[in-house]
């Protein structure tokens, strides 16, 4: 009696620390969508924050440095050459003026005017950006601290969906694409199971490697013969969407992917 | 003990750690499969052997479009255009080269070959599914040559039961009244055609009237309703035979007879003094039996297909609704509560639905309804349309629609529809003259 008190009490508290440790991981998953959306940003961020977030810096300490002067007069230069190594608007500049001088009434004037113009607006665009970017960083200053703070919490965020799968918009992507394949067989019965629950295997660019039908003694079940013909309109509609719209990232978690298709909902529609 | 705690312990900690990704997929589209049909491969001497014989000039591709026409109708497949067939026939009956035909995004592919051995027709099939690559059925069958449309019929039954997992309704005929002539002075004939409308025959000559004629289980029989001295009365016609009989000696009139599942018993009407009520007849010992007694009027009689229960319409609850009771008369229970009149219930050859006619605010509607009445839908509305009867695998229903020939809503013209289930794929069943009252055979070979 004893012993078996001291089990059962040895493998409650057990179970009580793994419910504590697992449970708040659980109970993560309804909470999957207002983090989700902030992945979304997160990945924008990745393109456009992240080149951005230099310069400022850059930008930054020579607004501490110099305070009163114009960021625009120094900045332009630098991004033309950096983001321009062909370094077309000096050279034409010369040339044009050259040209301006040598010929007047000639047809190339008119295209020499033109390239000018875009010349000028790509300059201008240029100067623009900087400009935003640096009365953007100014106010920025101040909240930077912050932001650095809010990075890490999205990341955080970021890493505990990891875990646990796809994010609501890759997964919407992939059900589409393939609601789209999948043609219902009609003939199904009405009172039956008709969910099959298909494992794939897949590489990087979508394709698939293997398919597995899971509960596959089903099929050759006496009266089950429509749960055979189920499970093959749902490979068809997997080989036909092939490759699947996985996303670009993350290939470990997705790749052993399962699909469950249900009929049901749509036959009794 | 011990180690079976810890066995349980070892399953309950990796839970977490192992999970893969799933995926609900919930929704698929309805459009019809594309599905390759390719001629029947038939050799040279084949071919003129058959050419004598049913003066057709290639029999394969013959047989291979009325496989094509049965599964366009279905509208659950999209036969696709042979122009755009790479591979030819008898190449592709032995190994198809799947990338061919997933390249014209056909997912099944039917292919196979018809000779002339011994007299007979000799047809072997297969189907393929073009996107696993692989052989799904290989079928082979021999007939007399003149059989040949039914030969097309039959595959088009197993494909389709392979693709969608029910039994098919292509090798079946359906039974009608032929009708000619002006309203007053109308001439109905029985008929029989096969379901894609071809192989039309009439059973009787036209010189009495005719209705509601109902097949058999085993589709030997038909019973049917005709007058004879201006008294309506129940028939029995074999049709192989052609021999008539009247059903049991009732002193007055019977109508809406139909034959009880195992093809024992005709359930009919039976009318005296203004109330009418539900007998059943046996047809070997001729013991008749009273259903139901009781001073409203009770008619259109339908078994469930186990034959336990017996669905009617009745006007005992003021207006015309429809019943279900067990099939001795007890325990009647009303199932349609919706507004308007219901009649003509049929239960349907998979026991889970009552299709009927219904009245309301003078537009007729055929509609199905589960069998306690619940999930009440209407499938179709018009002028005037009724008596449904169901295809032998209960997703289609074949009835009779009314319709007006001219503006002035002079002269009429009444023909056979049919629909399915989902409400879709309405169809005009073709016929020579005009139709009404079909009724739907089993499937004749099994």
């Amino acid at each position: 009696m004893n012993r078996n008190v001291v089990i059962s009490f040895g493998l409650h508290t057990l179970l009580v620390i793994i419910t504590a440790m697992s449970l708040p991981f659980l109970a993560k998953k309804p909470i999957d969508l207002p983090p989700i959306v902030s992945v979304e940003l997160i990945q924008i961020a990745d393109k456009t924050n992240i080149p951005f977030a230099p310069k400022a810096k850059k930008i930054i300490e020579k607004v501490k440095k110099k305070e009163k002067k114009l960021v625009s007069e120094q900045a332009p230069p630098k991004v033309v050459k950096k983001q321009k190594p062909d370094a077309i608007p000096l050279p034409d500049e010369k040339i044009e003026k050259i040209k301006k001088i040598k010929d007047e009434k000639q047809n190339p004037k008119k295209v020499e005017t033109e390239v000018k113009q875009i010349s000028e607006f790509e300059k201008k665009e240029l100067f623009d950006s900087n400009n935003i970017a640096a009365l953007i960083d100014k106010s920025k200053v101040e909240s930077a601290e912050t932001n650095k703070k809010l990075d890490k919490i999205t990341q955080d965020q970021d890493k505990s969906i990891d875990s646990g799968g796809l994010s609501l918009s890759e997964e919407d992507a992939l059900k589409a694409q393939i609601f789209g394949c999948w043609s219902i067989p009609l003939g199904l019965p009405y009172n039956e199971n008709l969910l099959v629950r298909i494992r794939l295997q897949l590489k990087p660019d979508g394709s698939i490697i293997k398919t597995e039908i899971i509960d596959h003694a089903r099929m050759n079940k006496p009266g089950q013969g429509f749960y055979k013909v189920l499970a093959e309109s749902a490979l068809r509609a997997v080989k036909l969407c092939q490759p699947l719209r996985v996303p670009s990232k993350g290939y470990e978690k997705w790749k052993e992917l399962q699909l469950n298709f249900d009929a049901r909902e749509m036959l009794e529609g | 003990m011990l180690f079976r705690y810890l066995f349980i312990l070892l399953i309950l900690l990796p839970i977490k750690a192992f999970a893969v990704v799933e995926v609900d997929i919930t929704r698929g589209n309805l459009n019809p499969l594309p599905v390759a049909v390719s001629p029947l491969s038939i050799d040279k001497k084949s071919k003129n052997s058959f050419k004598e014989i049913l003066k057709k000039n290639n029999i394969g591709a013959e047989i291979s479009a009325i496989v094509e026409n049965n599964l366009k109708q279905s509208g659950l497949f999209n036969p696709l255009n042979k122009d755009a067939f790479l591979q030819k026939p008898d190449i592709a009956n032995l190994k198809p080269r799947f990338e061919d035909w997933n390249l014209i995004k056909a997912q099944a592919l039917i292919t196979g070959k018809v000779t002339f051995v011994d007299e007979k027709l000799r047809v072997e099939f297969r189907l393929w599914d073009v996107l696993a690559g692989k052989e799904m059925m290989a079928l082979a069958f021999t007939t007399v040559p003149s059989n040949w449309r039914r030969v097309g019929h039959i595959i088009t039954d197993k494909v389709y039961e392979r693709l969608t997992g029910e039994k098919g309704y292509f090798d079946t005929r359906i039974i009608y009244v032929a009708e000619e002539g002006p309203k007053t002075k109308r001439i109905k004939k029985l008929a029989i055609m096969d379901q894609d409308g071809f192989n039309n025959k009439y059973l009787t000559l036209g010189n009495e009237l005719v209705l509601t004629p109902r097949f058999s289980p085993t589709n030997q029989m038909v019973t049917y309703l005709s007058y004879f001295r201006n008294l309506p009365r129940v028939y029995l016609l074999d049709i192989e035979t052609g021999l008539q009989e009247v059903v049991g000696d009732f002193p007055g009139m019977t109508f809406a007879p139909r034959f009880s599942p195992d093809g024992k018993k005709i359930i009919m009407s039976f009318a005296k003094d203004g109330n009418s009520d539900i007998y059943t007849m046996d047809l070997e010992n001729r013991i008749v039996e009273r259903i139901t007694n009781h001073p409203s009027i009770d008619t259109s009689p339908s078994y469930s297909p186990d034959g336990k229960y017996i669905t009617f319409n009745s006007d005992r609850s003021k207006y015309q609704q429809i019943y279900v009771m067990k099939s001795n008369g007890k325990d009647v229970k009303r199932i349609s509560f919706g507004n308007g009149l219901y009649g003509t219930p049929v239960w349907s050859p998979r026991g889970d639905l009552i299709a009927f006619t219904k009245l309301h605010k003078g537009k007729f509607y055929i509609g199905v309804m589960r069998t306690d009445g619940s999930g009440e839908r209407l499938l179709t509305e018009n002028f005037y349309q009724e008596a449904p009867s169901w295809s032998p695998n209960g997703r289609v229903l074949i009835f009779y629609r009314e319709t007006k020939t001219d503006s002035k809503g002079k002269g009429f013209s009444a023909k056979l529809w049919s629909i399915d289930l989902t409400g879709y794929n309405e169809k005009m069943v073709d016929t020579k003259t005009d139709a009404s009252d079909p009724s739907w055979s089993s499937l004749l070979s099994n």
